[in-house]
């Protein structure tokens, strides 16, 4: 298995200095995600308003895979409308779940095509998904309690 | 350095001859990815199967495949005989008074899940109750802590836990306390999963019987690599797996003192545990069967006893003489590696061979992926014992264990391999 692959450059870059680390108000919804089958955590703040994606925030432990997924999911959503995160989000879970298969398009995940080898190893599909599993999750906490405030 | 420092040596043990014994275990021959060969260090995970034992189990379904204790035909005898044969092995091999001693499970953990459900169903002096209180240690695999959690949170006991000292040995300074009265049961691991660690099981055992507790066991890294005399460790209770000591998977074994045995309730109802059935109610079978519902995992207690065959062969002194050469073989080699932690015992003096440790800089998935590029097989994460990773700060760690099959050579690898992973992740 060739290690350059799986560890692309941008990958061990967000990981030696991950992007919007650590935990920030303000925020409507805060999560915390394990990976039960190696113990990696996160804990994920959404902070969103008028329809936008206005801060994500985390604190998290795992391996390099993991840290740099975060950290590229931060720097992708914060600052899109919620429809387009979305949307990201839904193309990065098809590129983990595609086997290697799925060809990513760079217009719409920019640093996140460095995670297209990560495909490749099942055991670690669950590290790239971490941070980003927490982030739908909380998004959906947050979008569903200001719904049922109006 | 101008100091003499002694360079790291292995010595091997007088009559074991690894190559021959690497000889019969088909898997280690085979090329990986890439066409590297196999370094298996994930021993304390499972063990591989020598020729003998699959041998014993493809036998077994070709020619005397039956159910047992319930089939008159011929194949019917000879599958009970080969079954109760292995019990009577695993009752050699373990130092059991009695063959009835021995039950046979799915795997360790069932058998601690055996013990703490009936113990939960027990009337009278084993009874678990408001106030009583249950004993763990901080070292313990999930499948000794959790059955217990759920235990004493059904029963309203409290359960209670030794600590560990920073070396990764328990910390006994409390023991007259934490054992105490109110003590019902104590169970703790011989040897570590994680750190290591061969706990003085005799010591806590005699002073859990002075206040009548009941002693239970985790043998699953100690039944691999020591010789075992359950008569002598003052358990009353033994659990352990099949498939670490180069048996087949979906074997276990629970061994218990027979008056403890007699005492406990039926653990799972169904075939073969009763004695007879009405519609309204029914008597139980004796030990072992009266804990053996439902057709046995039949194969695999023969693969078991071919495997006690093949490890009493070469003799149970000799393979714990060969774990601690290649353990402390293992442990000099890694305090030389710059980054490099080792969690628990850093000697190997009352330590078994598994290794857990911490490369600075780099996450023990990382260390393992960079490994497995090169054919080396580790283990990473919290190995199934979070809390004694949480005591030493640690998320995760890697680990690295051994066998009868394991060779200096591959401990060099390890080394080799971890100085790539260390380029690779430029924290070298």
């Amino acid at each position: 298995m060739d290690m350059q692959a799986l560890y692309q450059e941008i990958i061990l870059d967000h990981y030696k200095s991950p992007h919007h680390a650590g935990l920030r108000e303000p925020f409507e919804a805060e999560v915390h995600h394990v990976n039960p089958t190696c113990g990696d955590e996160v804990t994920l703040r959404v902070h969103v308003e008028g329809g936008l994606v206005c801060d994500i925030s985390y604190d998290a432990e795992g391996c390099s895979i993991s840290q740099a997924s975060t950290s590229v999911l931060a720097d992708l959503l914060i600052g899109k409308p919620i429809e387009d995160a979305n949307e990201i989000h839904q193309k990065f879970v098809e590129l983990m779940q595609g086997r290697g298969q799925v060809e990513p398009d760079e217009e719409i995940l920019e640093d996140g095509i460095a995670f297209a080898g990560v495909a490749k190893f099942p055991a670690r599909i669950k590290c790239a998904l971490l941070g980003w599993m927490a982030w739908k999750d909380a998004t959906v906490r947050a979008v569903t309690d200001l719904e049922a405030k109006i | 350095m101008t100091t003499t420092e002694t360079v790291a040596a292995f010595a091997p043990v007088t009559g074991f001859d690894v190559e021959r014994i690497r000889a019969d275990f088909p898997i280690l021959s085979r090329r990986l990815d890439g066409d590297r060969p196999l370094v298996y260090l994930d021993s304390a995970n499972t063990s591989h199967k020598p020729e003998q034992v699959i041998n014993a189990l493809s036998e077994h379904y070709a020619l005397h495949n039956a159910n047992v204790a319930r089939a008159v035909h011929q194949l019917g005898a000879e599958a009970t005989a080969a079954f109760e044969a292995a019990r009577d092995k695993v009752a050699a091999f373990i130092g059991a008074r009695a063959r009835d001693e021995v039950i046979f499970t799915k795997n360790a953990s069932e058998a601690l899940n055996l013990v703490a459900n009936t113990l939960s169903w027990a009337r009278g002096d084993l009874e678990v109750g408001e106030g009583d209180e249950v004993v763990i240690t901080e070292m313990e695999h999930h499948s000794n802590i959790v059955p217990w959690q759920l235990l004493t949170e059904r029963k309203g006991a409290t359960l209670r836990w030794f600590g560990l000292t920073d070396e990764g040995r328990l910390d006994l300074s409390d023991i007259d306390e934490l054992i105490n009265d109110r003590t019902k049961v104590v169970s703790l691991t011989w040897v570590s999963n994680m750190l290591g660690t061969i706990n003085p099981v005799a010591d806590i055992a005699r002073r859990a019987h002075e206040v009548g507790a009941l002693v239970v066991v985790d043998a699953s890294q100690a039944v691999p690599q020591l010789p075992v005399d359950v008569a002598a460790l003052g358990a009353d209770l033994v659990a352990f797996t099949g498939h670490k000591l180069v048996g087949p998977t979906g074997i276990g074994v629970l061994w218990g003192r027979s008056e403890v045995l007699d005492a406990l309730p039926p653990f799972l109802g169904g075939g073969e545990m009763i004695e007879t059935v009405t519609m309204a109610r029914s008597t139980y079978a004796r030990a072992p069967h009266k804990f053996e519902a439902g057709t046995p995992p039949i194969a695999q207690a023969v693969g078991l006893g071919a495997a006690i065959d093949y490890l009493s062969a070469i003799g149970m002194d000799k393979v714990a003489a060969h774990e601690q050469a290649i353990t402390a073989y293992a442990l000099s080699r890694l305090r030389e590696v710059d980054g490099l932690t080792i969690l628990g015992p850093a000697e190997a003096v009352d330590r078994g061979g598994a290794i857990s440790f911490e490369l600075a800089g780099v996450h023990p998935h990382d260390v393992s992926q960079i490994l497995d590029s090169l054919g080396i097989a580790v283990r990473a994460g919290h190995h199934c014992a979070k809390p004694a990773h949480h005591r030493f700060g640690v998320q995760s760690s890697t680990r690295a264990s051994f066998y009868v099959y394991t060779t200096p050579g591959e401990v060099d690898a390890l080394i080799d391999g971890l100085d790539q992973t260390k380029r690779f992740f430029k924290v070298a």
